[in-house]
């Protein structure tokens, strides 16, 4: 009994460390307070400032905007680079493999920065084309959606794919019909993989991004080094609102799978 | 013939040469520019630079101190619990595990702002304690990715081998020591090298909790603000060693990268 408590308050005090800050910030956050501590009434003015203001919109919806874009791009050549690599020879497969490994093991530090000397500084491309930045994201996340794709490829049955060319599909069609839907699930778990990277990305995006152009990561660093207090209290509403779109995900993939468990299950 | 010009292997074109421009080509441009001038003349001179210069070489020992406290602290929080967890019969298991996961999904910034309200409301002023902050800080925001590798290798441990110590004698201390941890190593390696490097190079924590002194990662960042794109391509070309050289080490034994919270 003492053991299970102890256990208990190991898990509890670790769950506290990772969210009492958030959760002093989203409450302080529906309070006109300056700062935790202070004992202020309820307001809403927050969330106001938070949705009214077009620089914090601007900059949210481009953060938005940049994860589903760089996300894609990412997905499909991901995706398509799995499976190529799968069907290669083992000495290409393994060059694939490896080069796709640096982006994953490297810091976003020299990421952001090798990228940012290759495309600005030597081939004078500007950063106003936003392309630094797009390519800087898509070179994050797609080496995540290639590793989700390439253990769905390995679980597949690959007889399917020769009974579909057997029974007269064209290579083409066998592979959208059968290997597509095979490795959807990893095609699916890679495209939310680099949904989030890219929404949490500094360090590539400090080094290729438009001067003008912020990202909710870059906003936020450069927010809390001025004392603009308006802004700094609205991003704990961001900061919140964040947070509990986070938990209604969690909270509607985890109804899902176990719809899916029970149904697969065949109860 | 034509219908059999489309082959599976093709497909991996684009992506090959994706990774070729745009991951290969920048390294070999870092490598360039860290052993040339601004006259694109060969030197030394940002190498040797950096191991004369006591600030940067300072920086370089804070970074790995730093670094080693960070992973220290993770450990300690992450083993524990990762262990409870994964041994743990309780029903809401797998909501404590997503619990868990959570974080990583949420920005670092807004999560190290967050961090930084409470720290100021109990310590009145940042400014007091710069070292412990910077820990606190990195812990915070790492923690998740040395949880996850550890719980998933501590699941998948066969119970088996843990019976048969104790049919075999052994306690509950001594098959712990014996066998769970030697077991559960790989899943350390993988939240070791997965907090350590960003540690010594996430200089933005540092940046968001007012501390002055530097990181390996924060050099970079000054270099570039300096437009030396000479010295800071030397920076990263020296993080890129101390990536391959931990790589290099862990190979083998290291567990599936769980970067972002792969447990979809």
């Amino acid at each position: 009994m003492i053991r299970k408590t102890w256990k208990s308050i190991v898990i509890i005090l670790v769950l506290c460390f990772l969210y009492l800050p958030i959760l002093v910030l989203a409450v302080y956050s529906f309070t006109d307070a300056a700062n935790i501590g202070a004992i202020r009434g309820f307001s809403l003015h927050n969330y106001v400032t938070l949705f009214t203001t077009p620089e914090l919109v601007r900059m949210i919806a481009g953060t938005v905007v940049l994860a589903f874009a760089a996300a894609f791009f990412a997905t499909v050549l991901g995706t398509l680079g799995a499976i190529g690599a799968f069907y290669s020879k083992k000495g290409m497969a393994s060059a694939i493999n490896t080069m796709n490994q640096v982006p994953v093991v490297n810091a976003d530090v020299v990421t952001g920065f090798s990228i940012c000397i290759l495309l600005v500084v030597v081939s004078g491309i500007s950063k106003d084309s936003f392309i630094p930045l797009i390519v800087g994201h898509v070179t994050l996340c797609a080496p995540f959606v290639f590793l989700s794709v390439i253990p769905k490829l390995k679980q597949m049955d690959s007889s399917i794919y020769e009974a579909a060319l057997d029974l007269g599909a064209t290579p083409f069609t066998a592979l959208v019909k059968i290997v597509i839907p095979q490795i959807f699930p990893g095609i699916v778990s890679g495209f939310a993989l680099a949904v989030t990277l890219s929404l949490d990305d500094y360090f590539v995006a400090t080094y290729t991004k438009p001067a003008t152009f912020d990202t909710i990561s870059t906003y936020v660093v450069n927010a809390t080094k001025g004392a603009q207090t308006t802004i700094k209290t609205a991003l704990w509403a961001l900061s919140t609102v964040i947070f509990l779109v986070v938990v209604l995900f969690a909270v509607v993939m985890n109804v899902r799978a176990g719809r899916d468990g029970r149904e697969r299950s065949g109860v | 013939m034509h219908r059999y010009m489309f082959s599976r292997k093709s497909l991996g074109i684009p992506y090959a040469l994706f990774l070729v421009l745009f991951v290969m080509a920048p390294l070999l441009v870092l490598v360039y520019f860290a052993f040339t001038n601004g006259q694109g003349e060969f030197t030394l001179q940002n190498l040797t630079g950096f191991f004369t210069d006591p600030n940067t070489l300072g920086t370089l020992c804070y970074s790995f101190g730093i670094a080693a406290v960070t992973t220290g602290v993770c450990l300690l929080l992450a083993y524990p619990a990762a262990y409870i967890l994964a041994t743990s019969r309780l029903k809401a298991k797998s909501v404590i595990v997503l619990l868990f996961i959570m974080p990583m999904w949420i920005n670092f910034s807004l999560r190290i702002t967050a961090l930084k309200e409470i720290l100021t409301w109990l310590e009145g002023s940042l400014a007091y304690h710069p070292f412990l902050n910077t820990v606190l800080g990195m812990s915070y925001d790492f923690l998740p990715f040395m949880i996850l590798p550890i719980y998933t290798t501590i699941s998948k441990l066969d119970g088996a081998l843990l019976e048969a110590a104790r049919d075999l004698g052994a306690g509950e201390l001594q098959a712990f020591l014996k066998v769970t941890l030697p077991l559960s190593l790989p899943g350390i390696l993988s939240g070791v090298s997965m907090v350590f490097l960003p540690a010594m190079t996430n200089y933005v924590v540092l940046d968001m909790l007012y501390n002055s002194t530097y990181i390996m990662g924060s050099l970079i960042g000054s270099y570039f603000a300096a437009y030396n794109w000479h010295g800071g391509s030397m920076i990263a070309l020296l993080l890129l060693g101390i990536v391959c050289l931990f790589t290099f080490m862990t190979r083998g034994i290291e567990e599936e990268n769980t970067r972002g919270g792969a447990l979809l």
